[in-house]
């Protein structure tokens, strides 16, 4: 006979995505949505208690005289089934963390909930595509390449204009395009290749270095700018490291005033939860809603 | 082999055989008490030991006392046959006399001297080799009488060890009195050692004295069960010295109702000594300069203040002076609104202010104004500032019109907030959070 709590607890199994807030560490969303989780589990009323046969002394019926005591028999709920002996019934569920975002950034952060987590490894380690928006500052080196670091220089930024922005976001959009064809194994000279360059689908094979597949420039307002990136197997400090180049390429000085993540796989900045809705039933309907996406997109990558 | 100092009762040195970690374990024969000390070097199991003392006291209590002779003289029988099995563990005669020794020194549990005897007589007869011929054991078709039916009892499976109070809790009075206060059993057996403790606990004795004089003080019944869950060491506390801190809080002119809500609050309170309390009283009274009936409305509104170390709290004082740059009165004023500041996070208590000062320039005079905003989150003030600067609705100047007060910015929920502050949707607010 399952409990409310156990069929609940079955049904929480899948994947979905949450907006993890600046500033935060990646395990503090992981447990908060934990505890969350846990805590509607615990608050479905709890299995039956066993009862137990005890006599006790009651007074006597209507045959015996007002003063007997007898010991009659009464089936009597244990204690030691009571909540407050047993604890609560579920003390944890399996939450897992995709690709992680380190906690200067910001974006979309994807959670495994139960045998969700064997899918999510499977994203994980597949080479999905995941959309950046990368907020930079001229004028400034900072030691780890974000505005809250370290100032190690000042540059001036006024020869720049959004023309040679643009020639230095090619140029290294072309060095990112030889280093797909070259990690995607493809021979060049073939027609096949031709073919799923023309399409879009090369992707790397095996290890690789982080690798932009789409990279341009959405804002321009000296010192700021924005950029945005898709990329393949990259990290945070990557895309921090790769504005301060873009500084150095121009003869002045970048740093990253911000990563946000805007699209990991199949999972969109749309569709994930912010902090309010980190509560069970939310989860469950963002799962209920993700579920079609992945089972899609096992089939494709196996 | 080891020999192990048992708890209760001085220095009986028991023998024991190799110490067994986990539940109700049944080849766990000898009569032995371990003492708790071995467990604290196996740190992830939490072991309940209940000697045999103990289980004895459990399994004697809810039965009639006309049965009671008849209870121990069997236990008395168990305890022989459990001896006799030890024996078979025992290499060395020396500690198989000390523990009969033990039994015939403890009167008032076992209460015999004819099992000293028979325990005495037969080590060099052979009372462990059983004699399978002899008809000893009746049939158990045959008919007895009223007396010996009476006198068959069946040893309670109470373990003597076990990792949960769950086998206890039916048979002990002390511990169904507390589950049905609301004392969580639970919570306070994954803490080492409390289990055991409240096991030992005699309701009559220890407990309901105790709970006579919280109830005296004013708590309230259904906050007993909190108070017990988080701090069971009231009930070790000796009565006298519950009484006299009590009197030393009454002496310093705190009302009545006044000490049982900071007993309620913080249930640490009474197991400090009274040197204790009056020192932190003093120095809070001398370093805030606040006068004793602003002393004891902020130490009422947060007892906590006289539980932890005063390290802490001398390091946010330097801080809100130094750092922030916060004059006397304007510390004094942020304290009696929101004494929380004293025992915040001071790299939190920081990273608040940085941003309301710094960011949203907000001037000194104006966050002393509201104190409140020193004890929200930083995530929630700074998503809604951004908001409000998106908005172009960022106005803190009191002077200045469309002004919005920090306490406003900060306490009310999401719909209020939006509608009447930012005049904007809860979708456009979330829409915004996702850009951030």
């Amino acid at each position: 006979m399952t409990t409310q709590a156990v069929r609940l607890f079955r049904k929480m199994n899948g994947l979905f995505a949450v907006y993890k807030p600046q500033g935060v560490h990646w395990k503090h969303v992981r447990d908060s949505t934990e505890s969350n989780l846990l805590k509607a589990l615990n608050s479905c009323p709890p299995p039956a208690p066993q009862l137990a046969l005890q006599f006790q002394l009651l007074s006597g019926g209507e045959n015996c005289s007002s003063k007997d005591v007898v010991l009659s028999p009464s089936m009597v709920p244990t204690l030691a089934d009571h909540p407050l002996v047993t604890g609560p019934q579920f003390h944890k569920v399996h939450v897992g963390v995709g690709h992680r975002l380190d906690a200067f950034s910001s974006g979309v952060l994807v959670l495994g909930v139960g045998k969700g987590n064997g899918v999510l490894e499977h994203l994980c380690k597949s080479h999905v595509t995941r959309d950046y928006t990368l907020e930079g500052e001229f004028g400034k080196a900072t030691d780890n390449f974000t505005h809250t670091g370290r100032v190690i220089e000042k540059t001036t930024y006024d020869h720049v204009t959004l023309d040679k922005l643009e020639r230095v976001l090619a140029m290294i959009q072309g060095a990112n395009q030889k280093a797909l064809i070259t990690y995607s194994q493809v021979d060049l000279h073939t027609q096949e290749a031709y073919e799923l360059a023309v399409r879009g689908l090369l992707y790397p094979h095996g290890k690789s270095p982080p690798i932009l597949t789409g990279l341009r420039c959405i804002h321009f307002n000296p010192p700021n700018f924005t950029l945005e990136v898709q990329c393949v197997n990259e990290t945070q400090k990557y895309l921090r490291k790769l504005i301060h180049e873009v500084g150095l390429e121009l003869r002045t000085s970048a740093v990253c005033s911000g990563v946000r993540r805007t699209r990991d796989g199949p999972f969109k900045v749309e569709n994930a939860l912010t902090r309010q809705h980190w509560t069970a039933d939310s989860i469950m309907q963002a799962i209920a809603h993700f579920r079609p996406k992945t089972d899609k997109r096992i089939d494709v990558n196996v | 082999m080891q020999l192990f100092i048992h708890a209760l009762g001085g220095a009986e040195t028991v023998h024991s055989a190799s110490p067994t970690k986990k539940t109700g374990n049944s080849t766990r024969t000898t009569g032995s008490r371990v003492y708790e000390e071995v467990y604290m070097l196996l740190p992830k199991t939490v072991v309940m030991h209940v000697c045999q003392r103990c289980v004895s006291l459990l399994l004697s209590r809810p039965l009639s006392a006309a049965l009671q002779q008849s209870t121990l003289a069997l236990h008395q029988r168990a305890h022989l046959t459990l001896l006799q099995h030890s024996t078979r563990h025992t290499h060395s005669r020396q500690t198989w006399r000390h523990f009969t020794d033990h039994q015939a020194a403890s009167p008032d549990v076992y209460n015999k001297i004819d099992l000293a005897q028979k325990e005495v007589v037969p080590f060099n007869s052979d009372v462990h080799r059983i004699d399978l011929d002899a008809a000893v054991h009746p049939s158990p078709l045959q008919e007895i009488s009223e007396e010996e039916a009476v006198q068959i009892h069946v040893p309670s499976a109470l373990p003597p060890e076990s990792s949960t109070l769950r086998p206890y809790v039916d048979e002990s009075e002390t511990l169904s009195k507390l589950v049905q206060l609301g004392v969580n059993l639970w919570k306070l057996e994954q803490r080492p050692n409390v289990g055991s403790m409240l096991v030992r606990l005699d309701f009559h004795a220890d407990v309901a004295p105790k709970l006579l004089l919280l109830k005296d003080l004013g708590v309230e019944e259904t906050k007993l069960g909190q108070l017990l869950t988080k701090n069971p060491f009231i009930l070790t506390e000796s009565l006298d010295n519950l009484e006299a801190r009590v009197s030393y809080l009454k002496s310093k002119k705190f009302s009545k109702q006044s000490v049982a809500a900071m007993v309620s609050k913080a249930p640490y309170l009474l197991n400090f000594s009274v040197e204790r309390l009056d020192n932190r009283l003093g120095f809070f009274q001398k370093q805030l300069g606040l006068s004793a009936e602003k002393t004891r409305d902020v130490v009422t509104r947060l007892p906590k203040l006289l539980c932890g170390s005063l390290e802490p709290i001398k390091e946010n004082l330097k801080v809100c002076e130094l750092e922030f740059g916060f004059r006397g009165n304007e510390i004094q004023h942020i304290v009696t609104t929101v004494p929380k500041v004293l025992i915040a996070n001071k790299r939190k208590l920081t990273q608040i202010f940085d941003f309301i000062h710094n960011t949203m320039d907000v001037p000194h005079s104006l966050i002393a104004k509201f104190p409140q905003v020193l004890n929200a989150k930083f995530l929630r003030i700074r998503e809604r500032h951004l908001f409000l600067e998106y908005l172009g609705r960022a106005q803190y100047q009191p002077s200045q019109p469309n002004y919005i007060s920090l306490d406003r910015l900060v306490f009310l929920p999401d719909e209020v907030f939006c509608s009447e502050v930012a005049l904007a949707t809860l979708e456009d607010f979330e829409r915004f959070q996702k850009t951030l």
